[in-house]
């Protein structure tokens, strides 16, 4: 037997007092594919990480036995273990553009890589880089190479950074969450480079995601944790097809799936079926832009959509789509610059703020980030409190109990009144958001992107609640999300935006059931799927998408 | 000071850090050794300056008082006894030639120059906060006033203007008085390039369009939501000003166009102490060793405070790193 | 690019003349008899009266603004009581003390303060980079601290005080070094060069000191960056991380800070020259103070508003230059 290419025995990781890595064991043979799956803090890039030994010199504490292609990581000294970093071993990082020097050349920067590790010219590095450009599909490689970071696309970075693994022929590329900054589209693209790449060379890979679907479309075997601990490992198709352990198959069920609506979700029912009182909200020809002259940019592009009482609407599109312009416009925390926008049958689009005024607290936003969208000097009790105050309301143990109320509603400890928002998780906060809206007794919620900062499992509470309390209330909902899958669950109708325009709209399953804009059957085709044999065939068909 | 070095180093301070209360502050503020040690130098030197007449009456002395009989005419004004005629009656010895007793003048000098730098800055720090968040929360074109504003505000070369104003003023208007208003008249651009780009960039965050959606007003929004972020960077940037204020005052009466005699300053003593430098050296470093120490102490200090006021720069940079580009032309 | 040159033309033009404006109203306006002032105090009356008419002075402020503005763009003429003395443009006046127009005054002088900013700013760039990067490179170590200790003591220290203290070692007690003083460097370059040591050592020794304090901050910022990350994930050395990934971040700011420290200095480093005895534009600007020249104050600041104006525009170009990332608006 031939000794595996990685191997981890008892591997502790210390940040401080906080334990990220707690004994993990694994092995990875010569050209396999490991995914390792975990939600936030379940130890999973620290793992990685201890692979190249970047722990060292953290101040992280580091025990157990890490080897990697023959090279003890542990033990190694500084000379070894910079042998073993890039040309044995190769990294790719989540953020790609943090992740380049923005002052040199991409080409200067992958050929500064090979040449610590090869003795060769300027030149021919320069040459290497421009192979390796090319290999990854970077359209004329040559020209491109002696581009900066911040002239390439997202999608472009990351494949510059695979370039980069690949210039020495690592025979293990670690990958730490590679895709989660790219929208799904580019996701779907890397991660089938990252296939073709592995088949051709015959380099091993570890990926590490959080997302179940991405691992299930590129590894053989899945790995996953919990608080630091490996809870299941096997081939990707048994556990994700049939998981053992209770963890596994909470986080499997927590995923959204784009192929069909599941039932916990808010239900649609005879709640959209009330039409005659006419929409609540109504966008017709919405317009805005920014900037002036020959920086004039159009964010939003004549968007009309209507929102009913009761009915959810899905948004969704990829970064840069104008939905979240359009969110804020809806609201009008943004001022439209053509088009209308009616409320209740009045126009509302070109109201001056004093008169839009009285209108204000019907329309309320969830916001996307839950550290940003609380003021962290501020106790979450007072931020609740806010709409209420604002509304005239001076009586302080009436505040005290309406914000308790509402913190009980949506699943927090009332007591908790006083607490600043760093005391909160992520979820914990989206929450007191969702108190925060709930205050102002809205009549429409415009969600952006409310779960995108979370982990599934707490992804699919907060979802929840959000379709409860639409049933119990009766309100209007905007949700926009750049995750097909999210929006399927929740929307009663969706809409796809592109470049600001809206591309197709309809029902939720007659656009996810039979798309008709291309755009929308591309988007679609590049949703990942949790079920590995199905990954194969809709790989083939993206690439005949891509060719046609 | 570059617009572009101004935005990089607004984005260095926290715009979302979790609450730090005044307590923590202090803890994090203690937990710096350099920097407790020179808040117990500055303790001391404004403690000095509060009671100069009480410390100058206990040492029996008073700063205006001549004693010529304490030098020697003789060899051209060179105080009597050895080391500028330190003793039990003149416990820092005397000026040359006058026979004024040193310590009362250091003390009393001490009170000006730190009561300059006061004033100075909270003017400066006045205006810059009004200035920046007016330019911040007004529409454009008050914005584009106000940065215009700034813009020859920048213009305005700090040395070289306040040695004109201090020439034309007429000597009656008091100097202090007049040398506050000049630094902090002529030195408030940097406060309010950082106020407006803060004010600008949390004027972006969830936090704030949240306060907005609940339908509270632009006034209240900027006291409750803006304020309280924009404490840190403007106390820290304060911090650093300080001692540059200091310095500014001195090198104006070093000039001799700042603090005018028989008021005493420690710029001014080190002018007249130029020509004293063999024959009385106590009487030169005095001076030059408190100006040196006071600033000195105040930099660390205000270091220390941007560490507690911003612990994830602490993490990165230790005592002695500043991002602050420069304020303006400081004493060259 | 050209757009933001000409935007910045215009801000700068703009800036420009409201200082004049500024300093009009502050300089000629506000305090009391400038015909006293410019004759001196011991003018009789009668000659009070001659200079006020010499000087136009009679004349409405907005008109004498309008001949000094006129001055400026298309140089203008002045009595001299015997004969018509032609200043051409850009005309700042004439010297109430020594009848010089103040534009060739500033000329004359100009030299004078470029040969010491030169030479300082040579000084401190190297001395401050070096520290900087020396401490960076060392740091967690000794060196660091008593690097980062001396920095802050620099920075702490006025010039003057620097500037005395080694006049009194190096010129008085030692006697290594002859007091300084000004040789033209067309006249001698050595004599220009050994004059000029002890300022440049005074103002390096302190300018450095916030250099030191910029580039190892900025490095250090770049350090903590995911793109180091990278390059030590890939193997890459800790000299190659500092020597090209770390210290390419502090160019930048390097660079901007430096123009304006060059632009504000050329309006004069008035204490090092008035401490050196430097006979560049700050001691003049000092003596036109004390001896209440007008024209002469009017002109210097100007001066140095136009050289601070332009320091900033040059910054702003050259960071933009230096982070491609830099969008000029």
């Amino acid at each position: 037997m031939t000794t595996p290419l990685v191997q981890v025995e008892d591997l502790t990781v210390d940040f401080g007092d906080v334990r990220a890595v707690d004994g993990l064991s694994f092995t990875l043979e010569a050209g396999a594919a490991l995914g390792v799956v975990g939600e936030s803090g379940s130890g999973k890039s620290a793992s990685a990480s201890a692979l190249l030994g970047l722990h060292r010199g953290t101040g992280a504490r580091v025990t157990g036995t890490v080897r990697v292609a023959g090279t003890d990581v542990g033990a190694a000294d500084e000379a070894e273990l910079r042998a073993l970093r890039g040309a044995k071993a190769a990294m790719v990082f989540q953020d790609p553009l943090s992740s380049l020097d923005p002052y040199y050349t991409v080409g200067d920067q992958i050929a500064e890589v090979y040449r610590v590790h090869n003795r060769v010219s300027r030149r021919a590095a320069r040459a290497r880089a421009v192979e390796v450009l090319d290999r990854v599909g970077i359209p004329d490689a040559v020209r491109r190479s002696r581009s900066r970071p911040h002239e390439f696309s997202g999608g472009m970075r990351q494949r510059a950074l695979i370039a980069m693994a690949l210039a020495c022929e690592p025979r293990l590329i670690v990958a730490d969450e590679p895709t989660t900054a790219l929208d799904v589209t580019v996701q779907a693209q890397i991660l089938d480079l990252l296939h073709d790449l592995r088949r051709e060379t015959g380099t091993a890979l570890l990926l590490v995601t959080h997302d179940v679907g991405v691992a299930a479309e590129s590894v053989d075997e899945v790995l996953v944790m919990q608080h630091g601990r490996a809870v299941e490992r096997g081939p990707a198709v048994e556990v994700l097809g049939a998981p053992r352990q209770p963890y596994t198959r909470e986080l499997l069920a927590s995923v959204p799936r784009v192929d069909a609506r599941r039932p916990a979700g808010p239900v649609p029912g005879p709640r959209a079926a009330a039409p005659e009182t006419g929409p609540l909200l109504e966008a017709l020809g919405l317009r805005r832009e920014f900037g002036r002259g020959s920086s004039r940019v159009t964010a939003v592009d004549d968007v009309s959509l209507t929102v009913h009482a009761g009915e959810t609407l899905g948004i969704v599109g990829e970064s840069g789509s104008g939905k979240t312009t359009l969110g804020r416009m809806l609201v009008r925390l943004d001022d439209p610059t053509g088009g209308r926008l009616r409320y209740g049958g009045r126009e509302i689009g070109s109201l001056p703020e004093k008169a839009f005024r009285p209108f204000r607290r019907e329309l309320q936003m969830v916001f996307q980030d839950p550290v940003a969208s609380l003021n962290p000097r501020r106790s979450v009790g007072e931020s609740v409190a806010d709409p209420l105050r604002a509304a005239g309301e001076t009586d302080e143990t009436r505040i005290r109990d309406r914000v308790s109320g509402l913190l009980e509603r949506v699943g927090l400890d009332a007591g908790r009144y006083e607490r600043y928002p760093h005391e909160f998780s992520g979820g914990q906060r989206q929450r007191i958001g969702i108190a925060r809206v709930l205050a102002a007794d809205p009549k429409l919620i415009v969600c952006d992107e409310p779960v995108s900062a979370l982990d599934v499992t707490t992804q699919a509470q907060v979802i929840a609640l959000l379709g409860e309390l639409q049933r119990e209330l009766g309100i209007g909902l905007v949700f926009i999300a750049h995750d097909l899958a999210v929006v399927r669950q929740v929307s009663d109708r969706v809409a796809v935006m592109r470049q600001g325009r809206i591309v197709e709209q309809g029902a939720v399953d007659e656009v996810y059931g039979s798309p008709q804009d291309a755009y929308t059957k591309q988007l679609l085709a590049a949703v990942p799927t949790l079920d590995p044999a199905r990954a194969a065939a809709r790989r083939a068909a993206r690439s005949e998408l891509a060719v046609a | 000071m570059s617009e572009a070095l101004l935005v990089q180093e607004a984005g260095a301070a926290p715009l979302a850090a979790p609450a730090s209360g005044a307590r923590q502050f202090w803890r994090r503020l203690r937990a710096q050794r350099a920097a407790t040690a020179a808040a117990a130098v500055v303790l001391l030197l404004f403690l000095a300056a509060l009671a100069a007449p009480l410390l100058a009456a206990l040492a029996g002395q008073d700063p205006d008082t001549f004693h010529p009989e304490l030098v020697d005419s003789a060899a051209g004004g060179v105080p009597r006894g050895s080391f500028g005629g330190i003793g039990a009656d003149h416990w820092l010895g005397v000026e040359p030639q006058t026979g004024r007793d040193l310590f009362a003048r250091i003390v009393h000098g001490a009170r000006v120059s730190l009561g300059v730098a006061v004033a100075a800055t909270l003017l400066q720090v006045t205006i810059g906060v009004v200035v920046g968040l007016a330019a911040a929360l007004g529409n454009r074109r008050l914005d584009q006033v106000l940065s215009r504003i700034t813009d020859i505000n920048v213009a305005l070369p700090l040395m070289v203007i306040a040695l004109g104003l201090l020439a034309v003023v007429p000597p009656s208007f008091p100097r202090p008085v007049l040398i506050a208003l000049v630094i902090g008249g002529i030195n408030w651009a940097g406060t309010s390039k950082i106020v407006r780009a803060q004010a600008l960039a949390l004027k972006t965050l969830d936090f704030v369009s949240a306060a907005r959606l609940s339908g509270r007003g632009r006034w209240s929004i900027a006291r409750r939501e803006l304020l309280p972020s924009l404490a840190a960077p403007v106390i820290t940037y304060a911090a650093l000003l300080f001692p540059v204020n200091i310095t500014v005052e001195a090198a104006l009466s070093f000039l001799g166009v700042g603090i005018k005699p028989p008021t005493p300053s420690w710029g001014q003593m080190l002018t007249e102490a130029d020509t004293w430098y063999q024959s009385a050296p106590t009487y030169l470093l005095l001076p030059a060793g408190l100006l040196f120490v006071t600033v000195l102490s105040l930099t660390v200090l205000g270091e220390g405070v941007r560490t507690a006021l911003d612990p994830r720069a602490a993490s990165r940079l230790s005592i002695g790193t500043g991002r602050e580009g420069r304020t303006k032309e400081q004493a060259s | 690019m050209t757009g933001f040159l000409l935007r910045r033309l215009g801000g700068a033009v703009f800036v420009l003349l409201s200082l004049t404006v500024i300093l009009y109203a502050v300089f000629y306006v506000a305090p009391g008899d400038v015909a006293q002032i410019a004759c001196g105090p011991r003018c009789s009356p009668a000659q009070v009266a001659q200079v006020t008419e010499q000087l136009r002075l009679d004349d409405p402020v907005y008109t004498q603004y309008g001949h000094f503005l006129q001055g400026i763009v298309a140089g203008r003429d002045f009595s001299t009581g015997t004969g018509v003395d032609h200043c051409s443009a850009p005309c700042l006046g004439v010297s109430y003390q020594s009848d010089q127009q103040v534009m060739r005054l500033i000329l004359t002088k100009l030299p004078v303060t470029g040969s010491l900013v030169v030479g300082a700013f040579v000084c401190w760039i190297l001395l401050g980079v070096g520290t900087g990067v020396l401490s960076v490179w060392r740091r967690g170590r000794i060196t660091e601290r008593l690097l980062t200790w001396l920095t802050l003591a620099g920075t702490a220290t006025p010039v003057f005080v620097i500037g005395l203290l080694l006049i009194i070692v190096f010129c008085s007690t030692l006697q290594w070094l002859p007091s300084p003083t000004y040789v033209p460097f067309t006249e001698d370059p050595e004599q220009w060069a050994w004059g000029l040591l002890l300022p440049w050592v005074s103002l390096a020794l302190i300018e450095s000191a916030k250099y030191a304090r910029l580039t190892r901050s900025s490095m250090l910022e770049t350090l903590a960056e995911d793109h180091v990350r990278t390059f030590r994930a890939y193997g890459v050395g800790e000299r190659a991380v500092i020597g090209r990934h770390a210290l390419r971040g502090a160019v930048a700011p390097v660079i901007a800070l430096s123009a304006l420290d060059f632009g504000s200095m050329f309006g004069g480093a008035v204490l090092t020259e008035s401490l050196f005895g430097i006979p560049g534009l700050g001691r003049e600007l000092v003596h036109a103070v004390k001896v209440v020249d007008l024209p002469v104050v009017v002109g210097m600041v100007l001066v140095t508003g136009f050289f601070v104006v332009l320091a900033n525009a040059v910054a702003d170009m050259l960071y933009a230059l230096a982070d491609r990332r830099v969008v000029l608006s």
